[in-house]
């Protein structure tokens, strides 16, 4: 009966997944050899929402110039893109709207085009949602970190950052910023820069921002790292679960789990 | 045997035929007495729960699983009607086991508030009672609201948060488009608290209109608003070309003279700049006035540069009328009483030069190819059946035509309208997300008699106000009045007097907000008196510079005169006081050239106060806050002091944050702030 209700369980997520991926591939013309992005990568959208800009691929040939009527597919797991395969136009392109699926966090697009001599050239996007949390912390990066923390300036609000010396890290900076601790980070923006002995440019928002906001803020600074930040920490949980498995064997583990002293005995 | 079988012919044993139709009949009630057993034992939970286990074994060691208890998981929470099964499948919503990415055991992400108080269907909608895949999530005959898309989701949110909400961007942005784009001119929005929104776009009257456009230009606008400016917010009407010629006919018709013919225009005024420098002259005039911290002109990139307050000027001098546009630079209030354009103080000079610098801004394309018939009585009469049928009064005065009453639908519960009360357009997906999001982005799909215009909207505009509208439901009106969380309303603050009758011509209220009632595009003034110094106030009133070296939208420069001036001031210093600044906060004494050496120390070393301010042109180069290199002849000592200690107590939302100061710190850094004056010699 388990295994029954697994396959039920499988085939109702394959038939869901099955509905997105039903219209026919339309026939290329023509083939490349290359697929390059124009624009539309590393965006930021709502969870479940349109990205706010189009994808826009182009495919080239061997002579490197853009190929007309080559079919470029897509495909990347939880993204809805309209349409999911098209050809490219008169100038070797293809827009393609994409909508973020409902959990916070990366999403890999990755776009085909099938080569003449047979199999594919490739291209990996990536784009990421943002879940409430993540939302609230970009509220509040963009109202008070970005002035500093982002080179990019526009009429409405000029850029600090070169004026300041040395230059606070950008929040893409994953190379960077995935090494410092979350507590680390925390510390850093309630206490500002002293507090780990860097900056006192950085000033402290302890009294300014709720604990929540510097929860959230952090969450938005993990989402949007580049490189994103690697799995979590799997060194500890292997030990956590090896610990837990030996404990479970043991008549230690029900005593444990009725005084509910520790987490991992719960 | 015998005596048996003779007295009582009892029934023999039963034949055949009968014991088959007890055999179906017991066979049919043991069937359908297993059939509720197996619903319940192939219900979709229990298979989920059974995944849930299984997978909780394999990852994780027995705890989980033992601690796990079967069966419906329930939140009844009465008083929000919340009856929601929702946890039975989605049992990992604690996020217990760990790494599970697909449904039903992903974990909740983090929300402000707990699950348990506020249940599932209070923000996700969908059928809380029923416990299967179907029933719970999809539209039933029974049951038509559906589980809701992700990305209209804060609508739950605005179901008691009725005022902008921080963690709620689309919704606020919904809300304030529903405003600011007129929709709540015809349709009537009320909150749960009571309160209808109200339109923040402030659309002209038509009463004078023949003053200030000619036929041919109001011809081509009511066309297609958009041709004339990109961010028109008139929606487009579809008129064809003889309605919109009837409609120009009667506007023309019923418009009668304003005030402003009376001012007569000065020769002066109406002469053609001449002179070499004319044309700089007029551009550096436009910029000082500050005209695009309200107007945006479109440059040849085609980008709007410019503010979004009033309307765009890249084609201004297809629309106006020379003498009217002399006549409105010279006192806009003439013209319309209750403007948002200050009334700049401009010499007969200015005026010539502004309004030809305005009229150059023109588009010959634009209404080379209007001609029209000259209009005669029936089109009059015809255009004013089209405007009222039309509803332009209900946004735009008009002579002889009443504001419509409840002119387009009600749009207080459409959050959960009924599917059955919904006609919706062929081939479209029946939901009442869809729909509403379809009406407003192209409301003539649904047929082409209806009336509601065509707004200009982006995608992501019409997903917000889609999701604005959704908030009004049923369910919030009948929500405990405790839960549900008002948004600020203006007060109807106006400052009395003498100034205030000068603040009234100026439009103060059009940028700064005073005591609750105003706009948010200049600093509050409620406690400027105790902010500013009398004598900086008056030297920035004459010569308004500005305090923030990367700031384009500034305070323009009203020509005042020194009497006004003086009245202005005043009346600031005197009305404009806060509580708490005084010499108790703060003793002014204790300010001397110790205590300065000190702040000055902490303001470069501790706190790096250089990265955002400039107190030394010369070093400093931050330009995020406002300049301080003669804070000391601009700012009151205790102002500075309290601000330095909580800078959000004073101006909610200022970026400067709280750096938690000591009381000495804080009286330090005022005195050091206070040693930094201009230099003498300069304006005053």
């Amino acid at each position: 009966m388990k295994r029954l209700g697994l396959l039920i369980f499988a085939t109702v997520l394959l038939l869901a997944g099955c509905r997105h991926f039903s219209p026919q591939a339309p026939k290329p013309a023509a083939y490349g050899t290359q697929i390059v992005e124009v624009s539309g990568g590393k965006q930021l959208a709502q969870v479940g929402s349109p990205l706010p800009q189009p994808l826009v691929l182009q495919v080239n040939g061997a002579d490197g110039n853009p190929v007309t009527g080559a079919l470029v597919m897509l495909h990347g797991e939880g993204v809805q893109f309209t349409p999911a395969q098209a050809l490219t136009d008169s100038s070797g392109q293809v827009t393609v709207t994409a909508q973020v699926g409902y959990n916070p966090g990366d999403y890999q697009v990755t776009a085909e085009t099938p080569k003449a001599g047979g199999g594919t050239a490739s291209l990996n996007l990536r784009e990421i949602a943002l879940g409430y949390e993540q939302t609230v912390g970009k509220m509040v990066n963009d109202k008070y970190c970005i002035r500093c923390h982002d080179p990019e300036s526009t009429p409405e609000r000029v850029s600090n950052l070169d004026n300041l010396s040395p230059a606070p890290h950008q929040f893409t900076d994953g190379a960077t910023l995935n090494r410092i601790s979350d507590a680390d980070l925390t510390n850093m923006i309630a206490h500002g820069g002293p507090a780990l002995g860097k900056s006192p440019q950085m000033p402290a928002y302890g009294a300014t921002l709720k604990p929540p906001e510097i929860k959230a803020m952090l969450s938005y600074i993990r989402t949007i790292a580049d490189p994103p930040v690697p799995e979590p920490r799997s060194e500890i949980w292997k030990i956590d679960i090896l610990f837990e498995f030996l404990l479970s064997r043991s008549p230690l583990a029900a005593f444990l789990a009725q005084r509910r002293c520790c987490h991992w005995a719960r | 045997m015998d005596d048996n079988n003779k007295s009582a012919p009892l029934r023999s044993r039963p034949t055949l035929r009968e014991l088959a139709y007890f055999g179906v009949v017991s066979l049919v009630l043991l069937v359908s007495l297993a059939i509720a057993p197996a619903k319940n034992y192939f219900s979709d939970w229990r298979h989920y729960q059974k995944s849930y286990l299984k997978i909780a074994a394999e990852r994780q060691s027995g705890t989980l699983v033992r601690s796990f208890h079967g069966g419906i998981h329930q939140t009844w929470i009465a008083n929000l009607g919340v009856v929601d099964r929702c946890e039975s499948c989605h049992v990992n919503m604690n996020g217990a086991l760990v790494g599970a990415t697909a449904q039903p055991f992903r974990k909740h992400p983090p929300i402000p508030h707990e699950i348990n108080q506020f249940g599932c269907v209070t923000c996700h909608r969908g059928q809380g009672p029923a416990t299967s895949v179907e029933e719970a999530h999809y539209t039933t005959e029974a049951w038509e609201q559906p589980l809701l898309p992700a990305k209209y989701l804060e609508s739950g949110c605005g179901q008691c948060h009725l005022g902008p909400l921080e963690g709620a961007p689309k919704l606020s942005e919904g809300r304030s488009l529903l405003s600011s784009m007129g929709c709540v001119h015809c349709h009537n929005v009320t909150q749960p608290d009571g309160n209808q929104l109200t339109p923040g776009d402030n659309p002209p009257p038509l009463t004078h209109i023949a003053e200030k456009t000619s036929r041919e230009w109001m011809y081509a606008w009511i066309k297609n608003p958009q041709a004339y400016a990109a961010s028109a917010t008139m929606p487009n009407f579809l008129l064809n070309d003889q309605d919109a010629a009837d409609i120009s006919a009667f506007l023309m018709a019923q418009s009668t003279p304003s005030a402003a013919t009376k001012v007569e225009i000065k020769p002066a005024a109406a002469a053609a700049p001449t002179g070499a420098d004319a044309a700089t002259e007029a551009t550096t005039l436009y910029g000082a006035s500050f005209c695009s911290s309200c107007h945006a002109v479109q440059n040849e990139a085609r980008n709007l540069v410019g503010g979004n307050f009033g309307p765009e000027l890249t084609r201004v001098g297809n629309k106006v009328n020379p003498d009217w546009l002399r006549r409105w630079l010279n006192n806009p209030v003439a013209y319309h009483p209750d403007t948002r354009m200050p009334h700049y103080r401009m010499d007969d000079k200015q005026v010539a030069l502004l309004s030809s610098f305005l009229l150059a801004k023109k588009d010959n394309d634009l209404l080379a190819n209007v001609h029209l018939a000259p209009s005669t009585a029936d089109s009059v009469a015809r255009g004013k059946k089209l405007v009222t049928e039309t509803g332009c009064a209900a946004c735009h005065q008009i002579n002889g035509v009443n504001p419509p009453q409840n002119f387009a639908p009600d749009l207080t519960r459409v959050g959960s309208r009924a599917l059955a009360q919904v006609v919706f357009a062929p081939g479209m997906k029946h939901n009442l997300p869809d729909y509403i999001a379809a009406k407003i982005h192209d409301p003539r799909s649904f047929g082409p008699g209806l009336k509601m215009p065509k707004f200009t909207l982006t995608d992501s505009q019409t997903g917000a106000l889609a999701t604005a509208l959704l908030a009004q439901t049923d369910r919030a009106a009948t929500y405990p009045k405790e839960l549900i969380i008002s948004g600020a309303r203006p007060s109807n603050y106006h400052p009395g007097g003498e100034a205030g009758k000068l603040m009234d011509d100026l439009r103060c209220l059009s940028c700064h907000a005073i005591n609750g009632n105003g706009g948010d595009m200049a600093p509050d003034l409620t406690w400027e008196g105790s902010a500013v110094q009398g004598a900086w106030l008056e030297d920035f009133l004459k010569n308004p510079n500005t305090l923030r070296p990367a700031l384009i939208r500034r305070m323009p420069k009203f020509n005042l005169s020194p009497e006004e001036i003086k009245t202005l001031a005043d009346y600031i210093s005197v009305a404009y006081q806060g509580s708490g600044f005084d010499s108790q906060t703060l003793d002014t004494h204790s300010l001397n050239a110790d205590s300065a050496a000190r702040g000055k120390q902490l303001f470069y070393s501790k706190y790096g106060c250089q990265s955002c301010h400039i107190a030394d042109y010369k070093n400093d180069k931050g330009y995020v806050g406002p300049a301080l290199t003669s804070v000391g002849t601009r700012l009151t000592p205790v102002w500075t002091y309290k601000w330095l200690k909580d800078p959000n107590a004073l101006r909610a939302g200022t970026l400067m944050p709280n750096f938690g100061l000591k009381d000495d710190e804080a009286r330090d850094l005022t005195a050091f702030l206070m040693t930094l004056k201009a230099k003498q010699g300069g304006s005053k």
